[in-house]
C-alpha cells in the first residue's frame, strides 16, 4: 500500500490546528479585558463543540477518532500539569502520578457506577469519607504543628490512625444515612425523585471532585514519609507506588472489597458521561488553579524549594510543607484527570495503569519543558495527536507490517528530541495567560525582576 | 486578535481538508479492519491473529472476492490495552469507514471496542476474546453486532474437568492461576466449578502474576500437596517455565491447560505428559485443516525459514475471517444488519469445527483435547458440547 | 498546610519538642517487624522443609538480582543516572547466548576442535565461552549506548539523560521485538548445559525424571549453585577492582567529584565508559544465568528484574558494591517469603514497603555513605 499524501497533510493540519487552538486559548485567557476573556473562552469552546456536532457529508468534522484523542489529550495534560507542578516547579522527581490517575479513575467510576445501579450510599460514603479524612488531616496538621522536629514516622503513624478512624466512621455514617435518604435517591427498583439524567451529570461532577480529593489524600499519606527521602529515592519509591496500586487494582475483587471492579477483568458499565464540555471545563480548571498557584507567594516558595533547599530554609520556608503541598496538588490534578478519563472510556482495566505506560506524563513534561505550563499543555496535545493520531494513520497505510514499527519510531523521536533540545520543546517559555503577570509599577528597578513571563529555568 | 485569526484560519483549513477527505474513497471494495496487538504486552498473539486473518482474506480475494467485491484489509495495532484499542476502533470506523472488524485478541481490549462498534452497528468478530462481557453487556443484554469465533471459558473448563475426572482419573487437582489475567482467571474458575461439581477435590490453589519467572515457591507447595493433576490454564510462555521447573523438582503429576498452551513455541520436552483443550489440532486430517496448515506454511516462515505451523490464534483468526466473509456472501450485501442476521443463523464448517451461534453470540462447537508426549503434540480426542 | 505555617510563625516559643513523640513511630515500626517475625517463625515451625525450600528459591533469585544490581549501582554511583536501559542490556545478554547456542552451537566448540575431550570439559569450556561472548557483546553495546545517547547529555539537565535512558530502553525492547531481530515471541531457551537437581533426604540424591522426591525433602539444582558461586566471585573481583586497582581508584575519584577528578588528570570519559562496560558485562552474565534458570526469553524480559535490581541497589545504598549485594539478597528473600506465606500478588508491595522503611530509617540505604551536602 502507498502512503496517501492527503492523509499526511490532514494529520499535519490537524496537529497545527490543535496547537493554534491551544495558543489562542492561552492568549484570550490572558487578555486584559474581562469580556474578551470570557467571550474568547466560550468561542474557543464553541468552535470545537460545533466541529463535533456539525456534519460535513455523512460524518462530523471532528469524528470520534479525533474527539477521542482530544479527550485523552485533555486528561493526560491534566496529569502532566500536576507532574510539572511537582517535578518541574518543585523539583521532586515523582514517577507515581500514574497511580494517582488510576486511583482517581477507579474512585470516580465506582461512585457513578453505584449511582446508576441504584446504590446512592457509595456517593455518600465516598463524599463523607473524603470530607472527614480531609478534616482529620487538617486538624492533625494543626495539632502537630505545635511540636518541633517531630519524627516523620510518628507523624505518619498518627495520620494513618486518624485516617483509618475517619474512614470507618464515614462508612458507618454513610451506611446509616443511605437507607434514610432512599426516598430521595431511590434504589434500583424504585427510582427516587432525584434520579434523572441531570442528577447523573451532577453526580458525575461530584464524583470527579471526590475522586480528585481522594487521590490528594492518598498522596498526602504517601508523600508525608516518602517525600523526605529526596529526589531519586523518592522517584523509585513512587514508581513502587504505581506498581502497588496496580496490584491492588488487579485484586480489587479479592484483596479489596470491590466486586464491581472485577479485578483483572476490568470494570464495565461505567456511564460514559464525559462530554467535550466536561473535558474542557476540568482542563480549564486545572490550568487556572495551577497558574494561580505558580504566580502567588506559595508558587514562589515552591520554586525556591526547587532552586535551593538550604537557602529556602534560611528564608523561613517550611520545605517539607511546600513539597507536600505541591505533591498533593499535583496528585489532585491527576485524580481529576482520572475521573474524567474513566467516564470517557467507560471501561477500566488495570492494564491501562501499568507502570510502563506511567512514564508517559514524565515524557510529556520533559518534552514540553520542565517548569513550563505552556510546554506541558502543548506537548500533551501534540503527543496524543502525533503518536496515537498521525502515526496510527500513516503506519496503517504502509502495509500490514508497519504498525509494529510504531514503538520503534517513538523512542527514536524521544532520543533525537533529547539530543537536539535537552531542555524541552519550549524550554521555560510561557504563552499569554500563563505568563507571569506584570505587577503594577511602583517605581524602582524593573530589570531586577527579569523579563516578564519567564520563570527561571531549572539549573 | 491575532490569535483568533490564526485559530480560525487553521480551523477553516482543517474543515476544508477533512471535507475533501470524507468525499473521496468508497469504491467497490469491502474494507475489513484487523485489530491486533502488534506491540504492547502480547505482540506474538497479534502477529498470529493478523497472519491468520490475512490468510483468509487472501484466499477470498484469490477466488475473486465476495460477490465480486475485493476485500481490503486495514491492520491496526491495538496493543491489548483499552485506550489504544478504542482509538484504533474509532479510527477504522470513523476515518476508514469500515463496517467489519476482526479482533481484538484480548478481552480487555475487545470490551471497549465492542461497546463502540455495537453502538455504530459495526460487526465485530473477535477471534479469541473469551470473556462473556465481550458479547453481552453488564445488564445481560446481547450486543447485537458482536460475535466471537472461540468457545468461552465455562465450556472449556467443563471439558477439562470432565476429561480430568473421566479419562485421567485424577481425583485431586491443584490449580495455578494468574489473578491479573482475565483469561486465566476465567478458565481456572470454570474448571474449579465443574471439577468440584463432578466430585473432584481441589487440594490447593495458588496465585502468581504474569510477570513472574520463578515458580519454585508454588511448586514447593505442589510437591507438598501431591495432587493427581495440576491445572495451569495460562499461555505457553508461563507453561514452559512452570513445567520445566516442575520437572526439575521431580513433580510427576500431569499438567493440564487450555488453548493458551497452543503454540509452536511450547516446550514439548518440559510439558511432556501434559494435556490441553484446544480449538483444533494441526494434525487433523480434514481437508480444510490440511489445506490451511499447508497454505499458511507457504506464506509465513519462522526465523529459520521453516514453514510456520499455525497456532490456535491464527486458526481462529482464519475462522473468524471466513465466518464473516461467508456471512457477507450469504447475505448478499454488506449491510451489517443483514450480515448479523445471517451470522446468527449460520452453520459453518471451520478449522475449529462446525460452528453455530447460541443466543449470546457464542459459538457452539466441539473442543479438541491434545496430549503432549514424546516431544510432540498429538491429537487425543474430540469432546462435543 | 498554610495554617500550619502561620501558626508556626506566630507561636514559636510555645512549641514542644517533637522528639517526645518519637516513640509512636518506633512503636509502629516495631509492630510491623513483630508481625513479620511472627509470620515467619510460625511458618518455619509449621513446615521447616517448605520454609527451607522457599529460602533457597529466594537465594537463587537474590543472587541474580545481585549481578544486575552491581551494574546499576556502579553506573549510578558515577554518573548519577538511573540507567533504565540496564535491564534491556540484561535481556540482550540472554538473547546473545541463545543465538550463540542455537545458531552457532558455540557451546560445543571444544568438542568440534578437540574431539577427544571428556564431555564435562566440553560443557564447562563451551558454556564459559558462551557466557564470555554475551558479556563482551553487552559491554560493547553499553559503551555504544553511552557514547551515542548519554555522553552528549552530560552537561544537560539530569532529567534529559533519564528520559534518554527510558527512550533507549523502549527502543531496545521494541526494536528487539521486530520480526527480523529477536521477534516478539516468548522463545524457549536452549541451555548450553543441562540442569541437574538433587534432593536432601538422608543424604544428597539426584532427582531422576519421572520420580517424585520423597515427602519432606529439599531440592536444589546445579544452576542455583552456579548462580550463587558466580555471583559471589564477581562481587569479590569487583570489590578488588574498585579498591585495589588504578582504574578502580579513578572510578572512585570520578564518583566522588567529577570535575576534581578531571583536574587531577583522570580521563573521566574513559572511566565512565569502562564503568558502563563492566556493569553491563555483569548484566550480560546475569542475563545468561537467568535465562538458564528460567528458560523462556522475550524482549521484555529485563524490565522487572532490572527494576527490582535497582530497588535492591537503592536498598543496599546506591554506589556501594556490598550494599547492592546485600540489598539484592534481601529483595530475593522478601519476594520468595511473601510469595510463600502472604500472597504472591503482594510481593512487590512488600518489597517496596521494605525499601521505604529502610530509607526512612537510613536515608542512604543500608551500606550507603551519608550524602555530602549538595552545593
Amino acid at each position: 500500500m502507498e502512503l496517501d499524501p492527503l492523509s499526511l497533510l490532514i494529520s499535519i493540519v490537524k496537529i497545527a490546528a490543535v496547537m493554534a487552538w491551544v495558543y489562542g486559548l492561552l492568549r484570550v485567557m490572558g487578555h486584559a479585558s474581562k469580556w474578551v476573556k470570557i467571550g474568547g473562552i466560550i468561542a474557543l469552546f464553541a468552535v470545537v463543540q460545533l466541529a463535533i456536532s456539525i456534519n460535513v457529508g455523512d460524518s462530523p468534522i471532528l469524528n470520534n477518532f479525533d474527539t477521542g484523542l482530544l479527550f485523552q489529550a485533555c486528561t493526560i495534560t491534566m496529569v502532566s500539569l500536576g507532574l510539572n507542578l511537582i517535578y518541574g516547579f518543585n523539583g521532586q522527581f515523582s514517577l507515581g502520578q500514574w497511580g494517582f490517575y488510576g486511583i482517581g479513575a477507579y474512585a470516580a467510576a465506582d461512585i457513578t457506577y453505584r449511582w446508576t445501579n441504584g446504590d446512592a450510599a457509595g456517593l455518600l460514603v465516598a463524599g463523607i469519607g473524603v470530607i472527614l479524612i480531609g478534616v482529620v488531616i487538617l486538624g492533625l496538621n494543626r495539632f502537630l504543628s505545635r511540636y518541633r522536629g517531630l519524627p516523620v514516622l510518628s507523624a505518619f503513624t498518627l495520620y494513618l490512625i486518624g485516617v483509618i478512624i475517619a474512614g470507618v466512621a464515614a462508612y458507618y455514617i454513610g451506611a446509616t444515612l443511605g437507607p434514610m435518604l432512599a426516598p430521595l435517591f431511590g434504589t434500583s427498583d424504585v427510582p427516587g425523585i432525584l434520579r434523572s439524567d441531570l442528577a447523573l451529570q451532577v453526580v458525575f461532577v461530584l464524583a470527579v471532585f471526590i475522586a480528585g480529593a481522594f487521590a490528594a489524600e492518598v498522596a498526602f499519606l504517601f508523600g508525608l514519609p516518602v517525600l523526605t527521602l529526596g529526589s531519586d529515592y523518592f522517584g523509585i519509591a513512587s514508581l513502587g507506588f504505581v506498581i502497588v496500586v496496580n496490584t491492588l487494582m488487579v485484586n480489587s475483587d479479592t484483596i479489596l472489597p470491590f466486586p464491581e471492579m472485577k479485578g483483572g477483568r476490568g470494570m464495565v458499565g461505567i456511564p460514559q458521561v464525559t462530554t467535550w464540555f466536561y473535558a474542557f471545563f476540568f482542563l480549564l480548571l486545572v490550568i487556572v488553579v495551577m497558574r494561580n498557584i505558580i504566580h502567588s507567594s506559595t508558587g514562589r516558595a515552591i520554586l525556591s524549594v526547587r532552586e535551593d533547599e538550604t537557602a529556602s530554609k534560611a528564608m523561613g520556608i517550611n520545605i517539607a510543607n511546600y513539597k507536600l503541598l505541591s505533591f498533593v496538588t499535583g496528585s489532585l490534578f491527576a485524580g481529576l484527570g482520572g475521573g474524567v478519563y474513566a467516564h470517557y472510556i467507560g471501561f477500566l482495566s488495570p492494564g491501562t495503569f501499568d507502570f510502563l505506560i506511567g512514564f508517559n506524563p514524565l515524557i510529556i513534561v520533559v518534552f514540553g519543558g520542565l517548569g513550563s505550563m505552556t510546554g506541558t499543555l502543548v506537548a500533551g496535545f501534540f503527543w496524543m495527536f502525533f503518536l496515537e493520531g498521525m502515526l496510527r494513520v500513516l503506519l496503517g497505510q504502509l502495509g500490514t507490517e508497519a504498525p509494529t514499527w510504531r514503538f520503534v519510531l517513538y523512542p527514536i523521536t524521544l532520543l533525537l528530541m533529547m539530543l537536539v533540545r535537552p531542555k524541552g520543546l519550549l524550554g521555560s517559555v510561557e504563552w499569554g495567560f500563563l505568563k507571569r503577570p506584570v505587577a503594577p509599577r511602583r517605581g524602582g528597578n524593573d530589570s531586577a525582576r527579569g523579563p516578564a513571563g519567564v520563570v527561571p529555568a531549572l539549573k | 486578535m491575532r490569535a483568533f485569526k490564526i485559530t480560525s484560519l487553521f480551523a477553516l483549513a482543517a474543515i476544508a481538508v477533512s471535507a475533501c477527505a470524507s468525499a473521496g474513497g468508497t469504491g467497490g471494495d469491502i474494507k475489513v479492519a484487523i485489530l491486533a496487538p502488534l506491540s504492547g504486552p502480547v505482540p506474538t498473539f497479534g502477529v498470529s491473529t493478523r497472519d491468520g486473518a490475512l490468510q483468509a482474506i487472501d484466499e477470498w480475494n484469490a477466488k475473486g472476492g465476495i460477490n465480486g467485491q475485493k476485500i481490503v484489509p486495514i491492520v491496526e495495532d491495538s496493543q491489548c490495552t483499552p485506550d489504544p484499542a478504542l482509538n484504533a476502533a474509532h479510527k477504522v470506523i470513523d476515518q476508514d469507514k469500515v463496517s467489519f472488524i476482526i479482533g481484538e485478541v484480548c478481552s480487555k481490549a475487545s470490551i471497549p471496542i465492542s461497546d463502540y462498534a455495537n453502538s455504530k452497528k459495526i460487526i465485530e468478530m473477535s477471534p479469541t476474546s473469551t470473556a462473556t462481557g465481550v458479547t453481552v453487556d453488564q445488564n445481560g443484554k446481547v450486543k447485537d453486532y458482536i460475535f466471537r469465533a472461540c468457545f468461552i471459558d465455562p465450556f472449556q473448563g467443563k471439558v477439562a474437568a470432565k476429561f480430568a475426572l473421566g479419562t485421567l482419573k485424577a481425583q485431586t487437582a491443584f490449580i495455578m492461576l494468574d489473578q491479573s489475567n482475565d483469561y486465566v482467571k476465567g478458565l481456572a474458575e470454570a474448571f474449579e466449578q465443574a471439577y468440584t461439581a463432578a466430585g473432584g477435590k481441589v487440594v490447593g490453589k495458588e496465585n502468581y502474576t504474569g510477570k513472574d519467572t520463578d515458580f519454585s515457591t508454588i511448586l514447593a507447595k505442589v510437591a507438598d500437596a501431591k495432587p493427581g493433576l495440576v491445572y495451569l490454564p495460562d499461555y505457553y510462555n508461563i507453561v514452559n517455565l512452570v513445567t520445566k521447573q516442575a520437572k526439575e523438582k521431580g513433580i510427576t503429576a500431569p499438567f493440564m491447560g487450555g488453548d493458551g498452551w497452543d503454540s509452536p513455541d511450547l516446550d514439548t520436552k518440559a510439558a511432556d505428559g501434559g494435556y490441553y483443550t484446544n480449538h483444533y489440532s494441526p494434525e487433523d486430517t480434514r481437508p480444510e485443516v490440511v489445506n490451511f496448515v499447508k497454505a499458511y506454511g507457504v506464506k509465513y516462515k519462522d526465523d529459520k525459514g521453516q514453514p510456520k505451523t499455525p497456532d490456535a490464534l491464527a486458526a481462529l483468526a482464519y475462522d473468524a475471517g471466513n465466518l464473516l466473509f461467508t456471512a457477507i456472501k450469504d447475505a448478499g450485501s454488506t449491510d451489517t444488519t443483514k450480515v448479523r442476521d445471517t451470522l446468527t443463523k449460520i452453520s459453518f464448517d471451520g478449522i475449529s469445527g462446525k460452528i453455530t451461534y447460541d443466543a449470546d453470540h457464542n459459538p457452539v462447537k466441539s473442543a479438541t483435547i491434545l496430549h503432549v508426549t514424546g516431544g510432540k503434540v498429538v491429537f487425543d480426542s474430540v469432546v462435543n458440547p | 498546610m498554610q495554617q500550619a505555617n502561620t501558626s508556626q510563625r506566630s507561636v514559636p516559643a510555645t512549641r514542644k519538642s517533637g522528639a517526645r513523640l518519637a516513640w509512636i513511630g518506633r512503636a509502629f515500626l516495631l509492630a510491623l517487624a513483630l508481625f513479620a517475625v511472627i509470620v515467619l517463625v510460625r511458618s518455619f515451625f509449621d513446615n521447616p522443609q517448605l520454609f527451607a525450600q522457599i529460602v533457597i528459591s529466594g537465594l537463587q533469585l537474590g543472587f541474580v538480582y545481585a549481578l544486575i544490581a552491581l551494574g546499576y549501582t556502579m553506573v549510578y554511583g558515577i554518573v548519577k543516572l538511573i540507567n533504565f536501559a540496564h535491564g534491556d542490556v540484561f535481556m540482550a545478554g540472554a538473547f546473545v547466548s541463545f543465538f550463540a547456542v542455537t545458531r552457532f552451537q558455540l557451546h560445543l566448540w571444544p568438542a568440534m576442535v578437540f574431539p577427544n575431550l571428556p564431555p564435562i570439559v566440553v560443557t564447562v569450556v563451551g558454556s564459559i565461552t558462551v557466557i564470555l561472548l554475551s558479556m563482551a557483546v553487552c559491554a560493547l553495546m553499553a559503551v555504544t549506548i553511552e557514547r551515542v545517547a548519554y555522553k552528549p547529555l552530560r552537561t544537560a539537565p539530569r532529567i534529559a539523560a533519564l528520559i534518554t535512558a527510558i527512550g533507549v530502553s523502549f527502543f531496545l525492547e521494541y526494536f528487539g521485538a521486530l520480526n527480523f531481530v529477536f521477534s516478539p515471541r516468548f522463545i524457549p531457551y536452549q541451555r548450553p548445559f543441562d540442569v541437574v537437581t538433587w534432593y536432601i533426604f538422608d543424604g544428597i540424591h539426584q532427582v531422576m525424571p519421572g520420580q517424585n522426591p520423597p515427602q519432606g525433602s529439599i531440592t536444589f539444582s546445579n544452576i542455583a549453585i552456579i548462580i550463587m558461586v558466580v555471583s559471589i566471585l564477581m562481587q569479590l573481583s569487583l570489590q578488588f577492582l574498585v579498591r585495589r586497582t588504578r582504574i578502580g581508584k579513578a572510578m572512585r575519584a570520578t564518583a566522588f567529584d567529577k570535575q576534581a577528578a578531571q583536574l587531577m588528570g583522570i580521563n573521566v570519559d574513559r572511566v565512565i565508559s569502562i564503568t558502563f562496560a563492566i556493569g553491563s558485562a555483569f548484566a550480560g552474565l546475569g542475563g545468561v544465568l537467568y535465562a538458564i534458570a528460567y528458560p523462556s526469553i522475550n524482549t521484555l524480559l529485563g524490565v522487572l528484574p532490572g527494576l527490582k535490581a535497582f530497588v535492591a541497589a537503592v536498598l543496599g545504598g546506591i554506589g556501594s558494591i556490598p550494599g547492592a549485594f546485600v540489598g539484592a539478597l534481601i529483595m530475593g528473600q522478601a519476594e520468595a517469603l511473601t510469595a510463600g506465606y502472604i500472597s504472591t500478588p503482594m510481593r512487590d508491595a512488600i518489597a517496596f514497603t521494605i525499601l521505604i522503611v529502610v530509607l526512612l530509617v537510613r536515608p542512604t540505604g543500608i551500606f550507603g555513605e551519608p550524602e555530602k551536602e549538595k552545593a
